[in-house]
């Protein structure tokens, strides 16, 4: 089966994220690295590959440092990677990314499945997976839990999918190609080898620009006039305390109940 | 302003959210309520008791159980037609998928989980939680129309009018060949989701640490840990059926393998907003207070007075909280008649 997966990098989930004074987004000195979902995305890839045969290619948008983020992706096992390039490409917003990635999907060709994280963990969207289905035309199979493709040689690849839902889980069978998102129960994505960090540092990445995947830059019709700080919790916590654990707990529900919210 | 609001359900049973995108789309002009589904009538009803002016139900047995490609494919045809200014939904799974897929289908943009929203001169900007929380951000949608997907309890519920009616028109499945072929569900593990709780009882990895119970002979010392961390959970989960409220975790109990996934508060599980919080054993990694910490009150229960979660809680006790955790359940049972 021929995958690509899509990958972003992202500020680490241990960052103090705060708007600086110059009213930059500032993250400190924390790490950047592969989006945390995306890793379920290449751990998903992978393992489809090792069950079906095939190959699986990583892609991102971005500058020269999202490489690492594609090195990851090489590193815990994909083939190869691509990286889409172009000034023109910068505060997109979601629908835009996905005409991006959509044509990056259509010029690799013969893709049989796209698979993402459920979300980026900074703009927290969770949108692209489900709008690049619809520009490709492909089944959308978000918040994917369990994969299982049957099929192959002259019969149709056709997949059943676990989703996750409000109510448990949805069972949905479709054909490929498909889109999919992963989620964290789907198992964790494997630790990169060292043969596979020696493998993903040696490797060229080739960078597409817009006119190489043969489209105009696309409109972002969503903007940011502002980024803020949360307004700060002005709490000072009342610490209970005395007496028995009886006592504790009788003080502490009264607290609780003199706030009139339950 | 003309408004569609999409009443998000599962067999019937609508998520409070679509409700309160009903309040939402009052404040703005007329709301049309769309309701997609089988035999969901009373759904229809429900959402005139919310305040819709006009509900636009497809009742198709095509639409007997959500699927992307066919629900968007009914909703782009309606919005196509029927020209609304705005188009709302919930933020719930179903609510964000259908939302990204109209913003495609109309050539528009999607405002994702907004928690605020404001008008001047017909023109909306939202804030929403960007980082999980960590930052806020505005927005705004230069095409028409904006698509707005509203976080769950961020905005009040309108109070359901009983009788109150209005005009309801029927429209038609969009027909084709969809690509997806729904086979069932299993079902969760039920009780309160945490999205809609108004009370949310959380365990940390210190559920596990009861040093008073003596172990079944014969595990070895992960299986003590997790059946350490299963009686830990037990008196989480009592406290938690005593308020109604859902349960909750920390990523740290759920890696340990203690509780599963989707009951995972934080940055990379759920953000919630409950009225009340209460944190039992829980330190406070930057990732879980990002998930919660736009709670009303933050009650902590951690032996650990120097822990992280007491600098956002309103109320804390530094103790054990396999002593305080149950006699809390015991005064809330004494307290609530229960």
């Amino acid at each position: 089966m021929k995958i690509v997966v899509c990958v972003k990098q992202v500020p680490d989930s241990a960052a103090k994220v705060v708007v600086a004074e110059d009213g930059k987004v500032s993250w400190g000195d924390a790490p950047l690295v592969i989006n945390p979902w995306d890793e379920y995305a290449v751990e998903a890839a992978l393992r489809q590959k090792e069950a079906l045969g095939g190959s699986v290619t990583a892609i991102t948008i971005g500058g020269e440092g999202s490489k690492d983020a594609l090195k990851h992706a090489l590193a815990m096992g994909a083939d190869d990677a691509i990286l889409i390039s172009d000034p023109a490409l910068v505060n997109m917003d979601t629908q835009a990314t996905a005409q991006v990635l959509a044509a990056a999907v259509q010029k690799i060709g013969g893709v049989e499945a796209t698979f993402f994280g459920r979300q980026a963990i900074d703009a927290d969207s969770g949108l692209v997976p489900a709008q690049t289905a619809r520009l490709l035309g492909w089944p959308a199979l978000t918040l994917s839990a369990v994969i299982k493709v049957d099929g192959g040689g002259s019969a149709p690849l056709t997949v059943r999918v676990e989703r996750g839902v409000e109510e448990g889980r949805q069972i949905v069978t479709a054909k490929l190609p498909a889109v999919f998102s992963l989620v964290k129960d789907f198992g964790e994505p494997r630790y990169p080898s060292f043969m596979g960090i020696r493998k993903a540092s040696r490797a060229e990445i080739p960078a597409w620009s817009l006119a190489e995947l043969g489209i105009p830059a696309p409109a972002s019709v969503i903007a940011w006039p502002e980024i803020m700080n949360p307004p700060s919790r002005e709490v000072t916590c009342e610490i209970i305390s005395g007496g028995s654990p009886a006592e504790i707990a009788e003080a502490l529900a009264d607290k609780i109940l003199a706030e009139k919210v339950l | 302003m003309n408004t569609f609001v999409y009443i998000d359900h599962f067999k019937g049973t609508a998520l409070p959210a679509s409700w309160e995108a009903i309040g939402v789309g009052k404040t703005l002009g007329t709301v049309k309520a769309l309701v997609f589904g089988q035999g969901v009538e009373a759904l229809a009803k429900t959402a005139f008791e919310y305040g819709a002016d006009e509900v636009l139900l497809a009742d198709d047995a095509a639409l007997a159980d959500y699927r992307a490609e066919a629900f968007a494919a009914t909703l782009g045809k309606l919005a196509a037609d029927g020209a609304p200014d705005l188009l709302l939904f919930p933020t719930t799974t179903r609510g964000r998928e259908l939302a990204a897929m109209a913003a495609i289908d109309l050539k528009t943009g999607v405002m994702v989980d907004v928690t605020a929203l404001e008008t001047a001169d017909g023109k909306i900007t939202v804030t929403r939680p960007i980082y999980a929380g960590k930052l806020l951000t505005k927005e705004t949608c230069s095409s028409k129309p904006p698509i707005i997907t509203l976080r769950g309890r961020a905005f009040p519920k309108p109070a359901q009018q009983a009788g109150k009616s209005g005009t309801l028109t029927k429209i038609a499945a969009a027909t084709g060949d969809f690509p997806t072929k729904v086979e069932g569900y299993t079902t969760g593990e039920g009780g309160v989701s945490l999205a809609d709780a108004g009370v949310i009882v959380s365990g940390g990895r210190g559920v596990s640490n009861n040093p008073a119970l003596t172990p079944p002979a014969g595990l070895d010392e992960k299986q003590v840990e997790i059946w350490k961390a299963q009686q830990g959970f037990a008196l989480v989960k009592e406290l938690a059926s005593v308020l109604g409220a859902a349960v909750g975790a920390s990523r740290a109990a759920v890696d340990a393998g203690y509780v599963p996934y989707p009951n995972q508060v934080g940055q990379t599980g759920k953000v919630v907003s409950p009225d009340v919080y209460i944190a039992c054993g829980i330190s406070g990694a930057i990732q879980h207070l990002a998930g919660m910490r736009t709670s009303k009150v933050i009650v902590a229960i951690n032996k650990d007075a120097e822990a992280p979660i007491f600098k956002l809680a309103r109320y804390g006790v530094v103790g054990d909280l396999f002593q305080i955790v149950p006699a809390l359940t015991a005064a809330f049972k004494k307290k609530l008649g229960k």
